[in-house]
């Protein structure tokens, strides 16, 4: 049984002229655990809203999107926040750490709408990103390569069963990026936790064994589309 | 990490804003507690003196110009009556004690009342307190230039016994305006609470003769101080005094009076009151505007928060318990505001009439302002709160510049 199965997926937004466009239309997808797996493609093909559509942030207009066999997109918005607190992590492109919260706390945070605070683990995540020494350091006063592996750990605190990652070598040099790429893949794989990363650097995407053309899979024309 | 750390760590973030709108809060709660304890303390004391007596006898007047004059120590007499007059008002039977004061001296801008030593040793000043003097002091005699001092004026005016001073005509001070007559401090009297301590005391004789006084006036009296067997006695006082008579004017009850003077300026109270509570709306506005117009750059932060997992009622309830917070935070620093006007509204009062307000003494006030305050502050609150609930997620996760 796969972890990730989505079915007939679609999504549409409504363009600032008024007409409706189609961002997704998904037939099929599937991911099975601890499996990784590297969408590409062009800015706004909907990789963005692909990944928030399977994270339950974004409702799809039809379709299913099963994650341990549960549909996400099926369920109350209360029930998807949990779902994602509980099963998802998430790491951004711009990392998105908590300004006002030191390294530790982002990652305590992440663990607090989940099944709850474990701060040994966290600390044990700090110190498996190369962190540790940073952890009561604000986002602010840390490199974007550090902020990264912050947003790394934080992802991972909940101990999730799948890991989406949105360009999250977007903001960092070619080595950083290599490392980072490398740390996110390790760690996902010591902490059995599948990896869903979309990215349109193909540097980033060579590095990964399964490789998929975002476009194979979404049959909408996103030309124009919000991603 | 709690809701409540959370709160914590967005009150630390927006410090400026929390204390600014912290401090409107305590504005408001301060002077909210001021206006309604002042008043209701102030209407209270001053409708409870009457120095132990029910009624004043005085020359034709207003009855509130009496009571202000011969109890209060504030205010000109009216006038005088004779010294007959008091001893008519003391052999009626419907009469306990009569003393009779004169005023018209000062010493230094504090009162010099003429009065018999048996204000001291036969009257109290309120049920069940008798006037003492402190350790060392003793009453002055009827005969001689002595006289015993209100513990505040003593205090004020650094006399002890012992000590001598020449009395200065008038109510007013005027240096200028000195009398030759030197009187010696023999006692000084333990605290009241009450306008007796912002006075000194003399033998009503010194008074009335003292030099530069009209000779002819000098068996005068500015008062009678009356206290009756019985409410009947004061009917009765008052139909020969007010309605049937017409040279003197019989003050009684003294604490209707005070509260027909309170129920006179009530307009007043009201305006306060106004105020008070236009300025606690004000402060709610601000705790409104302060939270409603950082929600902008909190947007992304929610966004994140929820992307993370967290409920709309996780982010909304965070907003209404930090505005709650803050007006918390603003109760407790409005305590300390409402402490500082009060006890300086208190000096006021006492430099002024002598009278005694307490800061501890219980008014519900002190419960349901906080408690309103606070709920003022999670009202508002769900105002900013409502629209942190509706951000949406995915517009606010990337980064505006």
């Amino acid at each position: 049984m796969p972890l990730l199965e989505i079915i007939q997926l679609k999504k549409k937004y409504l363009t600032p002229s008024g007409h409706e466009q189609l961002v997704l239309d998904v037939p099929s997808f599937s991911m099975q655990a601890g499996q990784q797996v590297a969408l590409s493609g062009e800015s706004g093909s909907g990789k963005t809203t692909f990944l928030h559509v399977v994270a339950g942030i974004l409702p799809a207009d039809t379709g299913s999107v099963l994650l341990n066999e549960r549909d996400v997109q099926g369920m109350p918005e209360p029930m998807r926040d949990q779902l994602r607190a509980n099963h998802i992590g998430y790491i951004f492109q711009t990392f998105n750490l908590l300004q006002g919260y030191t390294c530790l706390e982002n990652v305590l945070l992440g663990m607090s709408f989940g099944p709850g605070v474990d701060r040994p683990y966290a600390l044990q995540l700090l110190k498996r990103v190369g962190m540790e020494h940073c952890r009561d350091y604000y986002p602010r006063q840390l490199s974007t390569g550090q902020q990264q592996r912050i947003a790394v750990a934080r992802a991972l605190a909940n101990r999730p069963s799948l890991v989406l990652a949105d360009e999250p070598t977007g903001n960092l040099d070619t080595k950083h990026a290599a490392e980072a790429l490398a740390l996110i893949r390790a760690t996902c794989r010591e902490n059995e936790a599948a990896l869903l990363l979309v990215s349109h650097d193909q540097m980033i995407l060579k590095a990964f064994g399964a490789c998929h053309d975002f476009s194979n899979f979404n049959k909408a024309n996103t030309g124009e589309a919000k991603a | 990490m709690t809701i409540l750390s959370m709160v914590f760590r967005s009150l630390r973030q927006h410090l400026l804003s929390t204390v600014i709108t912290s401090l409107s809060i305590a504005l408001a709660a301060g002077l909210i507690l001021s206006v309604w304890v002042i008043k209701d303390q102030s209407n209270a004391t001053f409708t409870g003196v009457d120095a132990g007596f029910d009624a004043v006898l005085g020359a034709r007047s207003s009855k509130l110009q009496l009571v202000l004059n011969a109890i209060f120590h504030l205010e000109a007499s009216p006038g005088n009556l004779a010294w007959e007059d008091y001893l008519e008002i003391q052999e009626h039977p419907g009469v306990a004690h009569a003393i009779p004061i004169a005023v018209g001296d000062n010493y230094r801008g504090y009162r010099l009342v003429g009065v018999l030593p048996e204000l001291f040793t036969e009257t109290q000043f309120s049920e069940g307190n008798a006037y003492t003097l402190k350790p060392g002091g003793r009453l002055m005699a009827p005969d001689r230039r002595e006289a015993v001092v209100g513990s505040f004026a003593a205090t004020r005016l650094k006399l002890k016994p012992g000590d001598t001073f020449h009395p200065y005509h008038g109510l007013l001070f005027d240096e200028k305006k000195q009398h030759a007559e030197t009187y010696v401090v023999v006692g000084v009297l333990e605290p009241t609470n009450t306008p007796a301590d912002q006075v000194i005391w003399i033998p009503i004789t010194g008074l009335q003769l003292m030099s530069g006084h009209d000779p002819k006036a000098a068996t005068d009296i500015s008062a009678v101080l009356v206290k009756l067997r019985n409410p009947q006695a004061g009917f009765r006082l008052d139909m020969m005094y007010n309605k049937q008579g017409n040279r003197l004017t019989f003050a009684w009850p003294i604490q209707r009076i005070m509260a027909l003077l309170f129920d006179k300026i009530s307009w007043f109270d009201r305006v306060l009151e106004i105020v008070a509570i236009l300025v606690a709306v004000v402060a709610a506005g601000s705790v409104l505007t302060g939270i409603y117009n950082s929600m902008n750059e909190r947007k992304r932060d929610i966004a994140i928060l929820r992307a993370l997992g967290a409920r709309r009622r996780v982010i909304f309830g965070s907003i209404v318990l930090e505005s709650t917070l803050i007006s918390l935070l603003g109760m407790f620093v409005g305590f300390a505001l409402y402490a500082i006007i009060f006890t300086t509204a208190a000096r006021v009062i006492q430099l002024q009439t002598g009278v005694v307000l307490d800061l501890w003494t219980w008014h519900p006030a002190l419960v349901w302002t906080p408690l309103c305050m606070v709920a003022l502050g999670a009202i508002t609150g769900c105002i900013p709160a409502i629209k942190a609930y509706r951000t949406h997620v995915a517009d606010h996760l990337i980064p505006t510049s």
